[in-house]
């Protein structure tokens, strides 16, 4: 078996990349983008997160959504350490023009600039977007 | 007329076209869902919202749940949902721009 779309059996660990750009709670993309990102836990691949244009939007601390009834599904960023999910990318430019700085973040991250995302973007085997 | 905005400015041009379209004497702005994200302070859209000409309200309970609390700009109105209520009711006439 040469298939090497073959988790199970230990074959080839692919370059997977989520590229988040909706912002949490105004439509489900976030949710569920984070969603498959915990399930590509599971298949021991090399996993990473870009936040672009309102994806930033997700990582804001302090999210209180009580008065919205929705879940609050930010806590779940800090727990993907956890699931050795550890490179999370968010681009400067889409930050800056939100006013946010890396310490309205309610996680580690690395910064970088579109150039660099765009670099990360072009090495990876598979790009998911949400 | 209260002009509703629910979508991010940075993903819709709604509120554009609100603080181009709508006449200022009687209008009011009322953020709420993803609108809320144009009031945050040192963002791209505070200044066209520092002279809409309107008052500008924003709708506290999506302010809280995206992490906004302490985050927006100076000189706008938080209301509750009460408020927004009272918004409807205060104006003649109310437009949601989608």
């Amino acid at each position: 078996m040469s298939d090497d779309m073959d988790f199970e059996e230990g074959g080839a660990v692919k370059k997977f990349m989520f590229v988040n750009r909706k912002a949490p709670y105004g439509t489900v993309y976030a949710l569920e983008g984070l969603e498959v990102v915990l399930i590509s836990a599971a298949f021991d691949q090399d996993v990473s997160l870009a936040f672009v244009d309102d994806g930033v939007f997700q990582l804001v601390k302090g999210q209180k959504t009580d008065g919205i009834e929705m879940k609050n599904f930010s806590p779940t960023f800090r727990a993907l350490e956890g699931y050795d999910i550890e490179k999370l990318y968010v681009e400067r430019e889409s930050m800056e023009a939100r006013g946010l700085t890396e310490d309205d973040l309610l996680v580690d991250v690395q910064i970088m600039s579109a150039a660099e995302i765009g670099d990360m973007m072009a090495q990876q085997d598979v790009v998911i977007s949400f | 007329m209260l002009h509703i905005v629910n979508k991010s400015p940075f993903d819709t041009g709604s509120l554009a076209s609100v603080l181009r379209v709508a006449k200022k004497d009687g209008g009011a702005v009322l953020l709420i869902e993803d609108g809320v994200y144009a009031a945050v302070k040192n963002g791209a859209t505070e200044a066209s919202l520092k002279s809409a000409g309107m008052p500008v309200y924003v709708l506290q309970p999506d302010a809280d749940a995206r992490g906004l609390q302490s985050r927006l700009m100076d000189g706008v109105n938080m209301v509750d949902y009460g408020g927004f209520v009272d918004l409807v009711a205060g104006h003649d006439n109310v437009q949601s721009w989608l």
